[in-house]
């Protein structure tokens, strides 16, 4: 099987770790993750400004792209790329006076108006590949691992684009329970991690990341799972900041979800790149055995 | 604090120009505070997003531009999603960062950010930062 | 040569005018072009920046090699009626009837200071450079700006990735004429990054050519010294004798297979 998969720029370098993580699990699945060519960065935010239309042309070229590459569908792993592609997708689709300005604009391009599916790498895996396939792919179960899905604000909202509903975090839930790991209860599973403001407002947003640790540990979860890069960097590799801020007395594995899901298939933790992680995140499976390297 | 409500400092313009970027209609907000409950940043911000959208409803231009509650905001659309009205408030907060932006204000620097933090950070932090905070 | 002396030939041969003449000969089609606004006649088939000359401009700033590689004179044109801009190297665009046009010899993009030996080949030092590219919304505005086809904002969105060696080869062509940087709505210098990213690569990731660095080494190590000091302190008939008798290798020798009978030099 074969797939139009949107990378996006952070999972090119800082997040290769949730990159390769990713198209190596797929490999074993049978799914070729099919990289689009010539591909722009889609701005990461989706412009809010009713009369805004200039930042709306980086993600609508490249559903361009995926439109005359052949593809009726994307794939996308990074949670703010699905977000800002996926609302532009709709802008598209259902505003006709702007899709027919933005298409003028972009007289170097095809025309595009709203062909092309932008699908979440979770809704993916479950509507395309299966829980029971990845279930029994799962050579490595993530036995004693007790991770709650952290889902950050962009996979849920605005619910036109939630990958489910506000509130429901089924979908994470039962990947990792395929991996066959116990999933906690995580109040702060949605709850924002500060995301831009780590530029902006620092302090700020070292406060609210230090806060969805704290629930986190009081939950008694041991790792978090993520989907963004931007989330995995507040509340996992800026971790040795927040700890020396006084922000978190103790320190949270911090994945993403294809990582865990790498480990559980069987494949090696070069794969993984968990040197991208924070070391905590390596020490933690590696004091559960689940770190294998072949030779 | 206080806040003068004359005829002077109710600015119309700035309440229509509010509705035309944010596509909203901020008079049906009946004050129930639920957004102010939800946003993540509200110890942050000066004016929490309610007394935000009070201002915003009188158009006091004055006392808004010098809050730093629409710059706190990390557009979670926490507050879009509880809205009771359905009013798409992270419109809103981007709709008062645009008047100021607007006028070729930035709020952050890129030049003043640390190279320690460029290279650090993913590069969707700076993107979308720039995105929302910079003109 | 004056009219006089053409017509006293038995045919009148029509030239055509070629630009470097202030008087045009007769009969020869000129086509209106507006420089800076105002309307000049020139003649057809000229170049923007020998019609520019033609009409009585010279060119302190804004022209360098005349070949379409320094990026000197580049230029913004609109035809008469029609909203959109064109742009295009004045040495090598040649004038249309009603072009509107005017140059843009220097755009002050931003330039950082950097020494190359501090930088690592990774992106990062690129970013903390130019934190301005973050600033890029796609627009391509660059790409429809550049007179040399250079994908602009693929090599932008490349450094943006991480990816230093493709940038490097998706911008191999750009001449640094600054167009891409004066319609860049982030206001980036697209240009500049360009270079540097380059200057990486040729520096962290091409190989080194080794028998370079060992030629290098060999002279520094005095291996040549004596020989030159000789020929330093020889007089001009052994010098002559010298290099009457020196030894070449064949234009046509397959490498590595000639070798000169005095190899003490080698």
């Amino acid at each position: 099987m074969k797939v139009s998969y949107y990378p996006g720029c952070t999972l090119k370098s800082k997040a290769k770790n949730f990159e390769v993580a990713a198209i190596k699990s797929m490999e074993r699945l049978g799914v070729e993750m099919v990289e689009l060519d010539r591909w722009n960065c889609c701005g990461a935010v989706f412009s809010l400004a009713d009369d805004d239309l200039i930042h709306q042309v980086a993600p609508i070229r490249d559903l361009i792209r995926v439109k005359e590459q052949g593809y009726d569908k994307v794939v996308t792993l990074c949670s703010m790329c699905y977000n800002t592609l996926a609302r532009a997708n709709q802008l598209i689709r259902n505003d006709a006076e702007k899709r027919d300005t933005i298409n003028r604009f972009m007289d170097e391009e095809i025309d595009y108006f709203g062909e092309v599916e932008v699908v979440h790498f979770l809704n993916f895996i479950k509507d395309d590949v299966g829980w029971e396939t990845l279930k029994q792919h799962v050579v490595h179960p993530l036995v004693d691992v007790k991770v709650a899905p952290y889902y950050g604000c962009t996979l849920q909202r605005p619910s036109e684009v939630g990958i489910e509903p506000t509130g429901s975090f089924e979908l994470m839930t039962q990947l990792l329970k395929a991996l066959g790991a116990t999933v906690i209860d995580f109040p702060a599973a949605a709850q924002c991690c500060g995301s831009y403001q780590v530029i902006g407002n620092p302090i700020a947003a070292g406060e609210v990341a230090g806060s969805i640790l704290d629930i986190a540990r009081i939950s008694g979860v041991e790792a978090l799972a993520t989907s963004c890069p931007l989330c995995e960097f507040n509340l996992g590799k800026n971790q040795e900041t927040l700890l020396q801020e006084h922000k978190i007395t103790q320190k949270i594995p911090t994945y993403y979800f294809t990582q865990l899901m790498a480990i559980a298939l069987g494949l090696d933790s070069e794969t993984c790149h968990f040197e991208l992680n924070e070391m905590v995140a390596v020490d933690y499976l590696k004091n559960k055995d689940f770190l294998v390297s072949h030779p | 604090m206080k806040a003068t409500i004359t005829p002077k400092t109710m600015d119309d313009g700035f309440v229509q120009k509010l509705a035309e970027l944010s596509g909203q209609n901020i008079h049906i907000c009946m004050q129930c505070g639920t957004c102010a409950g939800s946003c993540p940043m509200s110890e942050h911000m000066e004016f929490s997003v309610r007394k935000v959208m009070h201002l915003a409803k009188l158009g006091l231009v004055d006392v808004l531009d010098d809050l730093n509650s629409c710059w706190s905001c990390a557009s979670c659309h926490t507050c879009t999603v509880r809205c009771p009205r359905e009013i798409d408030i992270a419109r809103v907060m981007d709709a008062l960062r645009q008047i100021t932006l607007r006028k070729n204000i930035n709020h952050i620097e890129p030049s003043q950010i640390s190279k320690e933090s460029l290279k650090e950070y993913p590069q969707i932090a700076m993107v979308a930062g720039f995105r929302k905070l910079t003109s | 040569m004056s009219k006089t002396q053409k017509t006293q030939g038995k045919k009148q041969i029509r030239e055509l005018a070629t630009g470097d003449r202030a008087i045009l000969p007769e009969g020869a089609r000129t086509i209106p072009v507006y420089i800076m606004g105002k309307c000049y006649q020139v003649p057809e088939t000229l170049t923007i920046m020998k019609a520019m000359e033609f009409a009585g401009f010279k060119f302190l700033r804004g022209a360098g090699c005349r070949g379409g590689v320094c990026g000197a004179c580049p230029t913004v044109f609109r035809m008469a009626g029609d909203y959109k801009l064109h742009f295009g190297l004045a040495c090598q665009t040649v004038v249309e009837p009603d072009m509107y046009l005017a140059q843009i010899p220097f755009f002050p993009a931003n330039r950082a200071t950097y020494n190359i030996k501090d930088l690592e080949s990774m992106s990062d030092s690129v970013y903390a450079l130019y934190p301005e590219l973050f600033r890029c919304v796609a627009c391509n505005n660059c790409t429809k700006a550049c007179p040399m086809d250079v994908d602009v904002l693929g090599y932008i969105s490349a450094i943006k990735q991480g990816k230093i060696s493709k940038a490097a080869e998706i911008s191999f062509d750009c001449i640094q004429c600054g167009l891409c940087a004066s319609r860049c709505m982030g206001e980036i210098p697209q240009y500049h990054l360009a270079q540097l990213v380059r200057r990486i690569y040729g520096r962290f990731v091409l190989p080194q050519a080794e028998h370079l660095k060992n030629r290098a080494e060999e002279i520094e190590s005095t291996k040549y010294d004596k020989l030159l000091a000789d020929l330093v302190s020889m007089d001009r008939k052994n010098l002559e004798k010298l290099y009457v008798e020196r030894e070449r290798e064949p234009d046509l020798a397959p490498p590595g297979t000639w070798k000169p009978k005095e190899t003490k030099y080698l």
